[in-house]
Formats: C-alpha cells, sequence, structure tokens
C-alpha cells in the first residue's frame, strides 16, 4: 500500500521531505498536536501580554475576589486568594516548557552521545555505560526524583537536576540499539577502510541516522518531562510559591474540592492538554519518519 | 536452561549491588550532613558530633560503606529518622499495602485492557478502533493525580458508594497477619465484610494507577493480534471449520499475549513509580506514602530503603517476566543467552 503511493510520489518528482511533509498533513491527529504545541509555546512566550490579568502570575492578592467560579472576566475562575487562574496557567506554561528545555537540552546531547560511544566501541566501553544504563533504569524514576530534590532543597533547577539524571539514559538505550544495528552496514566499513576517524565515523556517519528516532523521542518526552515537572511540584517538591507552577496550582486547589473544583481541575487539564499535544505530535512524527522506538 | 538461570541471577545481583552503591553514593555525596538534618539547627555542635560518631558519619568512606552493605545483607537499613524505628520494619509494615494496590490494578489493567486491544484488532480501521485509540490516548496523557483528584470530585458527587481514604473502614477490626494482603487474608479467613471493604476502597486509588497502563497494553495487544491475523495457522484454523470465536480467543490471543506479557515488568516497576502520586492523593498507608513523608522530612536511611526496595521489585520483576518468556517461547531464551 505505502509503496504504491511511494512510487506514485516519486514519479510526481515530490522529494523525501516534501513527502513526509505530505503523510504528516495527511495524518488530522498530527496537525491537531502540532496546533497544541504551538498554541503552549505562544501561550509561554506571550504570556505577560496575553494574560486577562498578569499581576496575578505572582504574589498579588485580591481578597473580595477569591474563589469566583469560571465567568466572563475570570475565565478558569480564581484561586485561594483572588487570583485569576487563566493567567496562571498561561505563566504556568512558562515554567513548564523552561524545564522541558532544560531537562532535555542537557539530557538528550548525553545521552545520544554515550549510546554511540557503547555502540561503536563495544567491549569494555560498552559494558561500562550499558551496566550503568540498566542500573539507572532500575531506580524508581520519581522516587529518585523525590529524593534528589529533597535532600538537594525544592526548587525549580533541583527538580531539573534530578529529572535530567534520570533522563538520559533512556536515549543511551535507544540510541544504543540503532547503533548496534548499522555496525554490520557497509557504510561503516568503508567508512573505516577509508580512513576515517572515530569522531568521523560517530558523529558524521551514525549520528545522522539517529537523528529522527530522537526527534520522535524528544517530542514525546517533553509531554513527559511536563507530566514529570508537575508531579513534583504537585507533591511539594518542584517549584515554590508564589511562582505559578501547573503542578503546585493544582496541589493548592485540591484543598477546595469539591465546591471549588476550578482551582484544582483547571490547571490539571492545562496539564493534560499539553501533554496532549507533545503526545499526538510524537505519534505523528513517528509515524512520518517511519521510525521504531 | 540452568546456564541461563545462573547468569540471569548473577547479573540480576550485580546490579542490585551496583544499584545500593550508587544510592549510598547520592545520599553522601549531597551537600548537608545527616546528622546535623536529624538534629535540627537547634542542636549544639558537640551533639552533632556524637551523633556523628554513633551514625559512623566520621570513619572513613570505604568503612562507611563496607558498613552499610553488610548491614543490607543481613536486612538491616538503619533507622528511621522519622518514626525511630528500624527502616525494614517499617517498610514490612508498609509494603502488603503497596503490593495489594500494585497487584490490583494490574489485575484491572490486563482484564480492561487485553480484551479492548482484540476488540480494537478484529474492529480495526473502524469508528470502534478509533473511539478506542482515542480512549488509550486520553489514559496514557492524563497524570496520575490529575484523574486521581477528578475521581475524587466525582465520588464526593455520584460515586458515593467509593471510599477516598485508607484501605479498610476503620470500623472493621482485622488484622491481615498471614500476606498482610487485606484481600487474600479476609478470604482466608472468611471475613467477607472486609473483601468487600477492601474492595471497594481499592476501587479508585487503582484505577486512577491503571489509566497509563491500559492504553498502552491495548496499543500492544492490537498490534500482536493484527501481525498474528495474518499467519497461516489461523487461515488452516479457519479452514477447518473452527469458529470464528474460538480462532480468535483460544488460538491467536494466545500466540498474541506474548507482547503484552513483555512489558508488564516494566508495567509493574512503573506503576510502583505511580504509586508515589497515587497513595498520595488517597491516603493510601503504602511504601509509597512512607516515602513521600521521609523525603519531606530529609529521613535519609528510610529514603535509601524505599528507593531501594522499589529498585529490587522493578528488576525482580523483569527477571520473573524473562523466565516467563523463556518458557513459553524458546526464541527468547537463546535471546537472552547470546546477551542483549
Amino acid at each position: 500500500m505505502s509503496a504504491v503511493q511511494d512510487i506514485n510520489f516519486a514519479s510526481h518528482g515530490l522529494s523525501a521531505r516534501q513527502m513526509a511533509f505530505y503523510r504528516f498533513r495527511r495524518n488530522p491527529l498530527a496537525v491537531i498536536g502540532a496546533l497544541i504545541v504551538l498554541s503552549v509555546i505562544f501561550a509561554a512566550l506571550l504570556a505577560p501580554w496575553i494574560a486577562p490579568s498578569p499581576e496575578s502570575a505572582g504574589s498579588f492578592v485580591d481578597f473580595r475576589n477569591r474563589h469566583s467560579p469560571p465567568s466572563w472576566d475570570n475565565l478558569m475562575g480564581t484561586d485561594n486568594v483572588g487570583r485569576d487562574v487563566l493567567s496562571r496557567v498561561l505563566f504556568g506554561y512558562r515554567i513548564s516548557l523552561g524545564l522541558v528545555v532544560g531537562v532535555l537540552g542537557v539530557a538528550v546531547p548525553l545521552g545520544v552521545v554515550l549510546g554511540l560511544m557503547a555502540g561503536y566501541f563495544g567491549g569494555w566501553t560498552e559494558t561500562i555505560i550499558m551496566r550503568f544504563t540498566d542500573i539507572m533504569l532500575a531506580l524508581p524514576p520519581l522516587a529518585m526524583a523525590l529524593a534528589i530534590t529533597a535532600v538537594l532543597s525544592p526548587n525549580l533547577i533541583n527538580a531539573m537536576i534530578a529529572i535530567t539524571l534520570l533522563w538520559w539514559t533512556w536515549h543511551t538505550r535507544l540510541i544504543y540499539r540503532i547503533v548496534k544495528a548499522q555496525m554490520n552496514e557497509d557504510y561503516i566499513e568503508a567508512a573505516r577502510v577509508a580512513g576515517a576517524s572515530h569522531i568521523h565515523i560517530l558523529f558524521r556517519e551514525l549520528l545522522p541516522n539517529c537523528v529522527s528516532a530522537v526527534a520522535v523521542k524528544i517530542s514525546l518526552d517533553a509531554g513527559f518531562v511536563i507530566l514529570f515537572g508537575a508531579a513534583l511540584s504537585f507533591l511539594g517538591l518542584g517549584v515554590q510559591p508564589p511562582t505559578p507552577d501547573l503542578g503546585t496550582m493544582v496541589a493548592t486547589g485540591s484543598e477546595y474540592l469539591p465546591e471549588m473544583w476550578w482551582q484544582a481541575v483547571m490547571p490539571g487539564l492545562a496539564i493534560l492538554y499539553a501533554i496532549l499535544g507533545f503526545n499526538l505530535l510524537g505519534d505523528g512524527l513517528r509515524d512520518m519518519l517511519d521510525v521504531e522506538l | 536452561m540452568l546456564l541461563f538461570l545462573f547468569k540471569r541471577a548473577m547479573t540480576l545481583l550485580l546490579v542490585l549491588l551496583g544499584l545500593a552503591i550508587l544510592i549510598f553514593v547520592i545520599a553522601r555525596v549531597v551537600p548537608g550532613d545527616p546528622a546535623r538534618i536529624a538534629l535540627g539547627l537547634l542542636a549544639t555542635a558537640e551533639q552533632v558530633t556524637q551523633l556523628r560518631d554513633e551514625m559512623g558519619l566520621n570513619d572513613p568512606f570505604p568503612v562507611q560503606l563496607w558498613m552499610y552493605l553488610s548491614g543490607l545483607v543481613q536486612g538491616d537499613l538503619g533507622k528511621s529518622l522519622l518514626t525511630s524505628r528500624p527502616v525494614m520494619d517499617d517498610i514490612r509494615g508498609a509494603l502488603p499495602a503497596t503490593l495489594e494496590l500494585v497487584l490490583f490494578t494490574l489485575v484491572i489493567q490486563i482484564a480492561i485492557a487485553i480484551p479492548l486491544g482484540v476488540m480494537a484488532a478484529i474492529y480495526r480501521n473502524s469508528w470502534v478502533d478509533s473511539l478506542l485509540r482515542v480512549v488509550s490516548l486520553i489514559g496514557v496523557v492524563t497524570p496520575g493525580f490529575v484523574l486521581a483528584i477528578i475521581l475524587q470530585l466525582l465520588a464526593a458527587h455520584h460515586l458515593g458508594a467509593f471510599p477516598v481514604t485508607g484501605r479498610l473502614d476503620p470500623g472493621l477490626s482485622f488484622s491481615a497477619d498471614i500476606t498482610g494482603l487485606l484481600l487474600v487474608d479476609g478470604l482466608l479467613y472468611g471475613r467477607l465484610d472486609v473483601v468487600a471493604d477492601a474492595s471497594a476502597h481499592l476501587f479508585l486509588p487503582s484505577i486512577a494507577l491503571a489509566a497509563a497502563g491500559i492504553g498502552q497494553v491495548m496499543r500492544i495487544t492490537r498490534t500482536a493480534m493484527i501481525e498474528v491475523a495474518s499467519r497461516d495457522f489461523v487461515e488452516a484454523a479457519r479452514a477447518y471449520g473452527i469458529p470464528e470465536r474460538v480462532v480468535t480467543f483460544r488460538y491467536m490471543l494466545r500466540v498474541a499475549s506474548v507482547a503484552p506479557l513483555t512489558i508488564l515488568g516494566l508495567e509493574f516497576a512503573s506503576l510502583i513509580g505511580n504509586a508515589f502520586i497515587v497513595e498520595f492523593v488517597f491516603s493510601w498507608p503504602g511504601i509509597a506514602s512512607y516515602g513521600v513523608r521521609t523525603i519531606l522530612q530529609k529521613d535519609l536511611n528510610a529514603v535509601i530503603g524505599v528507593v531501594l526496595v522499589s529498585g529490587v521489585f522493578f528488576v525482580v520483576a523483569n527477571l520473573v517476566i524473562d523466565l516467563m518468556l523463556s518458557l513459553l517461547d524458546p526464541r527468547h531464551r537463546i535471546i537472552a543467552e547470546r546477551g542483549k
């Protein structure tokens, strides 16, 4: 089925990239995912300008207006000190995305390089890196992250450190598997015979073959990093008030359940929305780039 | 087979040893003096020094590590600062609650996800398939604590029959002293009221915990069933005139069930991890809420113990799954023997 389509594409003179983009556009869920992700990114970037009440992001209080249910003035209602929940959600996305960038910005390069080395060099390098990865993967991630942040004192940076320490392993394992499968390919042998250096083979020959898998993984990861960070804050070990963080908002809001449900449910749905977007996007990219994770 | 078992057991021991050392190193290199943390800011310098001596913190690092590891072998995890009881006793007391929750959740997951996965495969590419896909996606992307809170909210208004905190109604006097699992011990003692009440308590937390995995298991089952459907033996069975229902559930599902089984070990581990959130929300008296409480108090011995015990479960669960797979399908054994 897809082979037939591919031939048709070829005859229409579409490049591989155009073809992939076409496949992506034909997948409505992927497009929805991309739109959701874009909306979250815009919300985070433009929060100070689009939030109905930017002062709600800080330690602003307005006791006359506390606990008011969703209305035209406050689309998501107000919280226990009268701050606009929608504004805090928009600013909350800044924290969430900042966490994603911070964690993946370190964990992905680290994991990828270790995975490349383990797969390419084999022998002792492989044994040490992969056994260490196995051990790290045996740690219950949430418990470890909790323990690390608790010991280091809870705040955004330490939450970031804790999640990063646990996250690189998944990329190492993914890249390791891909490299292992590539090692028997002729082009590696050819590069070796041609006298290419290890660095050249690792980064110019092997790495390009890992890029699509890593891209898909990053998109799926982004959602889970948001989830993880929110879970940490929810337990009181992540971002501290009054910084508007979605997990903290759910935790504070849950004290006013069930009557004033919007204080916990709205930020909860906001988390769900962002994770959903990254997941749909990741799934779409996976189909488009045709990679297996 | 024996060689395989031996190799796996040795790897297991190595991983556990590495895990223990790693956790110990992390706990020791982090800034902050455990003795100072234990005593609080008001303690005098002499008191701190004295406690440091008692805790062995003044010994050279290798000596500390040795003491800790030899304690571990004897099942001694040190004393909890929070409860002033041996950590091992605390964990032993809290573990059955977590195990019961996790096992119950696993049963729910399998009972829901595998039939739904089969359904999605039978009606693939129809609206049933799309609907199930959306449902599974919602399960995957909903954070456990958000779902837990929404369930509590619903329980407050509509699902009054399901309690939202604890394991058992305080009015019921019952001590689960055989296995520690209320459902099992309740049955063994013939106390059906306990079984009913414990199930009601288990219901909401296990739904909150199960949601993420249901989607995953369902998708894997669907893929496996579709793959199996194209094999010759299925066609042959149909040609013999065996009813479609039997072909699907007796012939195809048996082969296809290997795939979801492979991730059950991983699933078990992630359930223990996610239990941290769910136990917290539902005040479930398990190892995870013990973990959260001790973490908030910087009770290092207890934290190490909790992390270690969860790690052990993870590793052992994976070993058990590996063994089950190699019994079901010899090909897995060969792959495992050659190393990954």
